[in-house]
């Protein structure tokens, strides 16, 4: 009786710690992507790919210490199903992505095309 | 609680687990949709003219925090103290309603200004993206009001724990999504 | 009433809107009068407190799976009403004949045509048949969440009574099935169809998506015990496959008709043609939903086929392993096809190629299934009952459509015969050889475990002959006219060049199939007439394997009166071939209580569509505080089980022992 209520105890402060812990790795990975963006502290595409991995990161750290992913047992199903969510995810995304720029690319107008459309679409009052 | 009445949970967390899933992709597209628009500012302004970073910031440190406090309310109910978990489902709910009325307060700045969702298909992409979350945490305000009353009501019991229990992972999802809009909307956006 | 506040009150809604042509009131008489008999003989035979108790308040999924399949059957009957329309349209004009449609109502009536048998019939029948039989299947008394499966029915009736409501008061949506923009925007349809169009399919998909969730979690979580995956019979396989893709196809649904509708409703500039509007995004974003749609559409029916090429070949399913590795694939790779509904559209030659190849690919998975089917036959004792009948036609048919299908899976190729009456053919040999054929072999095959007794062989035979010779005198020419040159959608075409000779014998095909449709209507009629000839005495009719046999012929309300153990695939069968075990001990039952709350949810969500639909924005907002508000009420309430007693039990699986002994 006295060891289970022990263990209990434990897992209650071990959740306390896992919450706040979560948060505070969640702060940091905010306020880095922050001051990442604002500061300039990298250049062009690298700032880019800095903020997008600490998203990622965030995510990850939410998924385990928020939403007890991979910690408890009995999640493998949950498992299963973010990464088949993920996938459809980057597929829909980065797919439709690929497909519109594609598209764009084959049907662009010349410049006189576009400032003819312009033109139409303007004498029609938008 | 009985072995059935945790199986039940079990079940009811599962199921809602999956649904979340499927919000997930919902917002997939709609983050699609904003990706592929996002430079269709129809010769109006873009994210880099509209957005105000500090603002934004504020809302994502308030709605993070809500979401751990979500987590201490749950952290309570499976304790078994009623009055924690109301007190934490309050200051979730604050949190929460103070980020809806800063988002809110963000669109109407915008409309007034002539940049409402009718102005460019880049805008329309931002308001239904953005707005879709917002609407998702009103959903949830509003599950906490009613929850938050049958707790006062009828206490912690299976029912209402079950209840808690989908709130917390509603809440915690919807912080998620958020960080994602942060980052590729507002922060990438203003590049 | 002056005209700001019939605007407040009604909306764009006027007496006009309820003014038709005569076709068009010939179908809304038919309509009417139907519902009107319905409704006289409920009446006259005292049967609506029936009807509240036993059905529309039922949250057993044998009765909402009924329901589900009548729906289905009603809108079979609109949908093929349109398809006769069409199909004389064609026979009828050519040169200075014109046929007896204006070009703006056969446009409608082919989209009708599509959404319908898409959405209600061959929808409608899939969730019909998982209701009957997946939790039977897998030892479990309900689904997950019964509740949200009345729910989900409610909803998916909701869609169905605003699509036919189009017909009575308005206008249906001219765009075809899908409502590509521009075309459906507000500029160029700014009438009610396309919003009718969006709001019947968004609320009914919502509901989809909810069932979607629901099975996935009833096959993950409430089999028998010892049945693991394995175990699980291919049927169950391939709802799980489907109902993996609902789950993650029908949010990106529900996302793109929210951003047309926000397009019409509120000015937005998703889709537009201006205002930096993208039309090919709706494109892309309908058809990354539109092909796992089609897949989620046959899984099911090839589930169906494996159950009974088993049982009436009496063999054990050949290669199962290799079965579930190509449902797998099969759900896999649905996700990276969707371009290939449009290769034409502007895409470069190195994302047309992928998709190509991937289109290619994915008919492989599928060739794996028909040769362990006709494996199984192979050296099989076989009955050629109905439903093995209706196998063996999908088994030509869709091997057929199927090549046709990887044809076009060339770009080069498709360029030709895109949107071409060769497209129109090959999706239609699809969905009904192979979706349609499915859930009619599954109908029938079932039909004893919910209703006790089974359907006449005789007249179901004459029915599966109408409909395989009229469906290839329909859809052959169809092949043929696409090669030529015709293209869909055609409501006129020239004399000289020779199709209507073509489009005639397609007619006939139609007429033959409303034959066999009439022979079904028939075979339901007589069955019930002569039920006591064709009484399911054991339960087991045709000495199935798979646990839903075990139960008696009507299954009672809680399925098993003990949740059996499995211990090998085909479970039923293995059952039945040890040795008998001692009589079990029966324990209470709890199965949800009936309520009525799934459909008044639904009523909020149908007056939110039909108010957004007229702009009668007072409608729709009540709708959505209804329905909240519903939803908050069911929450507070905690009595929501009955209980079944041990006793009751007993006495149920004793009137059945002797039942079996007559």
């Amino acid at each position: 009786m006295g060891a289970t209520h022990v263990t209990k105890a434990t897992t209650e402060q071990s959740s306390l710690a896992t919450y706040t812990t979560g948060f505070i790795l969640s702060l940091v990975l905010t306020l880095g992507a922050y001051f990442s963006v604002t500061q300039h502290l990298f250049n062009g595409s690298i700032l880019v790919v800095a903020i997008v991995s600490m998203a990622l990161l965030q995510f990850f750290v939410q998924l385990f210490f928020f939403l007890h992913l991979g910690r408890e047992k009995g999640t493998r199903w949950n498992l299963i199903l973010v990464s088949f969510m993920m996938t459809v995810v980057l597929i829909v995304v980065f797919g439709s992505l690929w497909i519109m720029h594609n598209l764009d690319y084959h049907m662009q107008l010349t410049p006189e095309e576009q400032d003819n459309y312009m033109q139409i679409q303007n004498q029609k009052g938008f | 609680m009985s072995l059935k009445q945790t199986a039940d949970i079990e079940k009811v967390s599962f199921g809602f687990w999956v649904y979340l899933m499927t919000d997930l992709v919902l917002f997939a597209t709609l983050f699609a949709t904003f990706a592929v628009l996002r430079n269709n500012t129809f010769g109006g302004p873009g994210g880099h003219e509209l957005f105000k970073l500090p603002y934004v910031l504020t809302e994502t440190l308030l709605l993070l925090t809500s979401s751990y406090t979500s987590g201490l309310m749950l952290l309570s109910a499976h304790r078994g103290k009623k009055q924690a978990v109301l007190f934490w489902l309050g200051v979730t709910f604050l949190l929460g309603a103070a980020f809806v009325g800063m988002e809110l307060s963000e669109f109407h700045h915008l409309a007034v200004e002539g940049n409402s969702w009718r102005r460019s298909g880049f805008l329309s992409a931002f308001f239904t993206l953005v707005g879709t979350h917002g609407l998702h945490i009103t959903v949830g305000l509003l599950w906490m009001a009613v929850l938050g009353f049958q707790l006062a009501k009828k206490g912690l019991v299976h029912s209402t724990i079950k209840r808690l229990t989908l709130l917390s992972l509603f809440w915690h999802f919807l912080d998620i999504v958020w960080i994602f809009i942060f980052t590729i909307v507002y922060l990438k956006g203003t590049l | 009433m002056n005209n700001l506040a019939a605007n407040w009150l009604l909306g764009r809604l006027t007496l006009g809107d309820f003014k038709h042509d005569l076709i068009q009131m010939g179908g809304v008489l038919a309509m009417v009068f139907g519902v009107l008999a319905v409704i006289a003989g409920m009446t006259y035979f005292k049967k609506w407190r029936w009807l509240w108790d036993n059905w529309l308040t039922s949250l057993d999924p044998k009765k909402i799976g009924i329901m589900y399949i009548a729906v289905a059957f009603v809108m079979l009957l609109r949908g093929i009403g349109d398809a006769t329309l069409l199909r004389t349209q064609q026979a009828l004009s050519s040169g200075t004949n014109h046929g007896i449609l204006p070009s703006d109502q056969f446009q409608q009536i082919f989209s009708a045509h599509g959404t319908i048998m898409i959405f209600f019939v061959a929808m409608g029948l899939m969730f019909g048949l998982i209701n009957l039989v997946v939790p039977l299947m897998i030892g479990a008394r309900d689904v997950a969440f019964p509740f949200l499966n009345s729910v989900s029915f409610w909803l998916f009736a909701a869609g169905m009574v605003l699509v036919n409501l189009s017909l009575i008061v308005g206008q249906f949506a001219a765009t075809g099935w899908l409502a590509y923009p521009p075309l459906s925007e507000l500029a160029y349809s700014p009438g009610v169809g396309v919003d009718y169009w969006i709001w019947a399919l968004q609320i009914a998909g919502i509901g989809s998506l909810l069932s979607g969730v629901n099975f996935f979690v009833t096959i993950i979580k409430m089999r028998a015990p010892g049945m693991n995956l394995m175990r699980m019979p291919i049927f169950i396989w391939s709802v799980l496959g489907s109902m993996s893709l609902v789950m993650f196809a029908f949010p990106i649904l529900t996302a793109t008709l929210t951003m047309l509708a926000l397009d019409r409703t509120l000015g937005m500039h998703f889709f537009t043609s201006v205002g930096g509007g993208d039309p090919m995004m709706y494109i892309n974003l309908i058809w990354a939903w539109g092909h796992p749609e089609v897949y989620i559409l046959v899984l099911p029916a090839f589930g169906i086929y494996s159950e009974v090429v088993a049982t009436y070949s009496r063999k054990r399913l050949f290669g199962y392993t290799s079965m579930v590795w190509a449902l797998a694939s099969i759900v896999a790779l649905s996700f990276l096809v969707w371009l290939h509904h449009f290769f034409t559209m502007g895409a470069g030659a190195n994302v047309n190629a992928f998709f190509g190849i991937m289109t290619a690919v994915i008919a492989i998975p599928t060739g794996v299934k028909v040769f362990n089917w006709l494996f199984t036959m192979f050296r099989g004792r076989i009955t050629f009952a109905t439903p093995m009948l209706w196998f063996l036609g999908f088994i030509v048919t869709f091997t057929i459509g199927g090549a046709a299908g990887v044809l076009m899976s060339i770009p080069a190729i498709d360029f030709q015969v895109h949107n071409s009456l060769f497209l129109v053919a090959h999706f239609h040999t699809m969905i009904v050889g192979g979706v349609v054929f499915g859930y009619f072999a599954g109908f029938t095959y079932w039909f004893p475990k919910i209703f006790g007794f089974r359907l006449n062989e005789r007249l179901g035979t004459y029915a599966f002959r109408c409909w395989l010779i009229g469906f290839t005198l329909a859809f052959t020419p169809l092949y043929i006219l696409g090669l030529m040159g015709a293209t869909r959608r055609l409501d006129h075409y020239d004399a000289s060049l020779g199709w209507q000779g073509l489009f005639v014998v397609a007619g006939i095909g139609v007429l033959i199939i409303l034959m066999g449709i009439g022979f079904q209507i028939l075979q339901m009629g007589y069955s019930i007439w002569k039920r006591h000839e064709t009484i399911d005495t054991t339960g087991d009719p045709w000495d199935g394997r798979t646990l839903e046999w075990s139960v008696p012929s009507p299954a009672p309300s809680y399925n098993f009166a003990v949740i059996p153990e499995v211990t090998d695939r085909d479970a039923w069968w293995a059952i039945k071939q040890a040795k008998p075990i001692a009589p079990p001990t029966y324990e209470d039952i709890e199965l949800p209580k009936n309520t009525p709350f799934g459909m008044y949810i639904a009523a909020g969500a149908f007056a939110v569509g039909f108010g957004f639909v007229w702009h009668i924005w007072w409608l729709a907002a009540a709708g959505l505080l209804g329905a909240l508000t519903m939803i908050i009420i069911r929450s507070t309430d905690d009595d929501t089980e009955v209980t079944i007693t041990a006793e009751q039990v007993a006495a149920d699986q004793a009137a059945y022992a002797k039942r079996r002994q007559t």
